[in-house]
């Protein structure tokens, strides 16, 4: 039934012969998707062709040197990396256990519909007011109030990468939430109701027949979030973002023989996307600069892009298996 | 018979359940207010920091930017000498004129892409299509920021004469690029909720596939487009990098698009980091953020009843 209506479609859609504005109308729609597609081509032609020329592996390891106009991003690949190690621990575990919720145990009243809402406009909020949030509570309420419960000076109530990554999981939180929401929904409730009738209980059934199923689906989501928060700028710009540290944000945990070095998220960061913003606009002589931003725009559109068709291909891969459950 | 447990074992075992369910369950449920909680706290901390502004700097103030040397009403944004103004008109301008024009390119390039990829594209061409449509989202901002300071700038100064090098409409030129995915894809999903029997009944009726298309689909989709147009403009308003390295930063009040502008958020970016903490200038910087964050919310309120509304009425369709 449903082949024989898509047949159909087709056939009618193949069928474009006709008076003037009908050729005029579908032809004009089709070659303005593909002027915009043109349009990207050619703004990821030239990224990729002015910031090949400078990337090579030290320039990738490398800190800037002589006023930023030599040298590498090292150290903005190393902040970029920590602060949004940490952003993902603090997302997903709370984003992953708020979809469970949503999705598995919530009926559907006023409440469930408040925190849906809640979901969609925390994802509508702009990025810069997450920012001025994250100062004003992040660093100036929780921060401060730390240090003075604790007494340790001003260690907590500055900007420093703890906060920065509280502030950018706040942002990527509604992103989480949603495709673990999509990928929960889409496990089918035949499976749920067999383990039901095996005598699981509810969570017995979400951690071994649920969780498992949409795994791939969740970790769209995380991909999808580690795509935004490495993206993103604005969020960051008040929270110890630094235009140029002279050491990485390294602490060492001292065990007498040996030490671990670990991130030190009491410290100022360098951050990718802040990098090419701060040579771009403020360095003091960005046309000397510019050929390190191609290069950091070029490693930071690799990142992004790499990630996003990630995540398109778990997503594809999620469906297949799906859809093979079903037919079982 | 089954709820009976005979066995005291059985009992023991089944009640220690029963408490782990519950307590796995509100667990959850703690988790799920969270986002809930941090809309909340998003708005007191704004509220709770911007009402300072008010102390000292009047309602009127803020509209007018009176001049405390003449007394005249200046509409300016001149927040760091002694004698500052904080009118938020130029501000405000500066938003519509680089938001308005990135609505408008997007609306029409976008509406076409989502016609193209829910009507014209074959399955295996929408396949490849769509995929490099949502990669344009995912471009970051600030790479097109860059793009458009180091590369657009030039390009639009040879095009147009006589402009500013940073402009509105360069900003707006940038915004289009994360505007026009949202508006595609929302007009893509309202084209294809319609059921195909509609479709059916207007070829039947002799109309060609434009007219279809043009007189039926887009009429019955109206809704779930007006939708995806307001939330890309609620995106267009939001949007920080791009306004803040492309529209030259001058909060002068014009209405000229082809000058520097300067935007509520890119006043924000670039203020913030240098502002004094408790100062009247820090104060009014988070009074732009709750007007900014006021505004978004509700233009994706009113998206979404829309969206939803169409939603609805699909479902009467079939």
């Amino acid at each position: 039934m449903i082949t024989e209506k898509r047949n159909t479609k087709e056939f009618l859609q193949s069928n474009s012969h006709g008076n003037f504005s009908q050729v005029f109308g579908i032809n004009s729609v089709k070659y303005l998707t593909y002027f915009i597609i043109f349009i990207l081509f050619l703004l990821l032609g030239k990224i990729v062709w002015e910031g090949s020329e400078v990337i090579s592996w030290e320039f990738l390891t490398s800190e800037p040197r002589e006023n930023m106009t030599q040298g590498g991003i090292g150290p903005a690949i190393f902040g970029t990396l920590s602060v949004i190690f940490l952003m993902i621990l603090f997302a997903v575990p709370i984003g992953v256990c708020s979809a469970i919720y949503i999705s598995e145990y919530a009926r559907d009243n006023f409440f469930t519909r408040l925190i849906r809402a809640g979901v969609n406009n925390l994802a509508g909020v702009p990025s810069i007011v997450i920012g001025l949030f994250g100062l004003g509570f992040f660093v100036l309420f929780v921060g401060k109030n730390i240090d003075q419960l604790l007494n340790t000076g001003l260690l907590f109530g500055k900007p420093a990468m703890l906060w920065a990554s509280a502030t950018l999981a706040v942002l990527v939180l509604p992103t989480i939430i949603v495709t673990t929401i999509e990928a929960l929904n889409s496990v089918p409730v035949s499976q749920r109701t067999a383990s039901y009738s095996l005598g699981a209980t509810k969570w017995q059934t979400i951690r071994n027949v649920v969780l498992p199923q949409a795994r791939p689906g969740i970790l769209t989501g995380i991909i999808l979030a580690v795509s935004r928060g490495a993206g993103e700028t604005a969020p960051i710009l008040f929270l110890g973002c630094a235009f140029f540290l002279p050491d990485l944000p390294i602490a060492y945990l001292d065990f007498g023989l040996f030490s671990i070095p670990m991130i030190n998220p009491a410290e100022q960061f360098m951050y990718l996307s802040y990098h090419i913003f701060i040579l771009a606009t403020q360095s003091a002589n960005p046309t000397l600069t510019k050929p390190i931003q191609f290069g950091t725009t070029l490693v930071l559109i690799i990142i992004t892009i790499l990630l996003n068709l990630t995540a398109v291909i778990f997503r594809y891969r999620f469906r297949r298996t799906l859809s093979e459950v079903r037919h079982i | 018979m089954a709820t009976k447990n005979t066995s005291p074992y059985a009992k023991k075992i089944s009640k220690k359940f029963r408490i782990k369910e519950v307590i796995i369950k509100y667990f959850f449920a703690l988790n799920s207010w969270v986002a809930v909680l941090f809309i909340l706290l998003i708005f007191f901390f704004l509220v709770k920091e911007g009402i300072k502004a008010f102390d000292q700097i009047g309602m009127s103030d803020f509209i007018f930017g009176v001049d405390q040397g003449t007394g005249e009403k200046v509409f300016e944004w001149y927040p760091t000498s002694d004698n500052s103004r904080f009118s938020v008109i130029p501000l405000l301008l500066g938003t519509f004129l680089t938001a308005l024009p990135a609505v408008l390119i997007s609306t029409f390039f976008g509406v076409a892409v989502g016609i193209y990829l829910s009507e014209v594209a074959k399955s295996r061409v929408r396949e490849v299509l769509k995929p490099i449509i949502e990669l344009f989202a995912g471009i970051p901002t600030v790479v097109l920021g860059f793009f458009m300071l180091v590369v657009g700038a030039t390009l639009f100064q040879d095009i147009f004469d006589n402009i500013s090098r940073l402009n509105a409409f360069l900003a707006a030129f940038g915004l289009s690029f994360i505007v026009i995915p949202i508006i595609a894809s929302l007009t893509e999903d309202a084209l294809r909720a319609i059921p195909l029997e509609v479709r059916m009944s207007s070829y039947a009726l002799g109309a060609s596939r434009w007219q279809t298309i043009t007189k039926v689909l887009i009429p019955s989709a109206i809704s779930g487009i007006s939708g995806g147009i307001i939330l890309g403009f609620g995106r267009a308003i939001g949007e920080t990098m791009i306004v803040l390295m492309a529209s030259g930063n001058a909060a002068e009040l014009t209405l000229n698009i082809f000058k520097s502008v300067r935007t509520m958020t890119a006043t924000i970016a670039a203020e913030m980091g240098e502002v004094s903490q408790e100062s009247n200038h820090y104060y009014a910087l988070f009074v732009i953020g709750v007007a900014l964050f006021i505004t978004t919310f509700l233009l994706n309120l009113i998206a979404e009843v829309i969206i939803n509304k169409m939603r609805k009425k699909v479902k009467r369709l079939e």
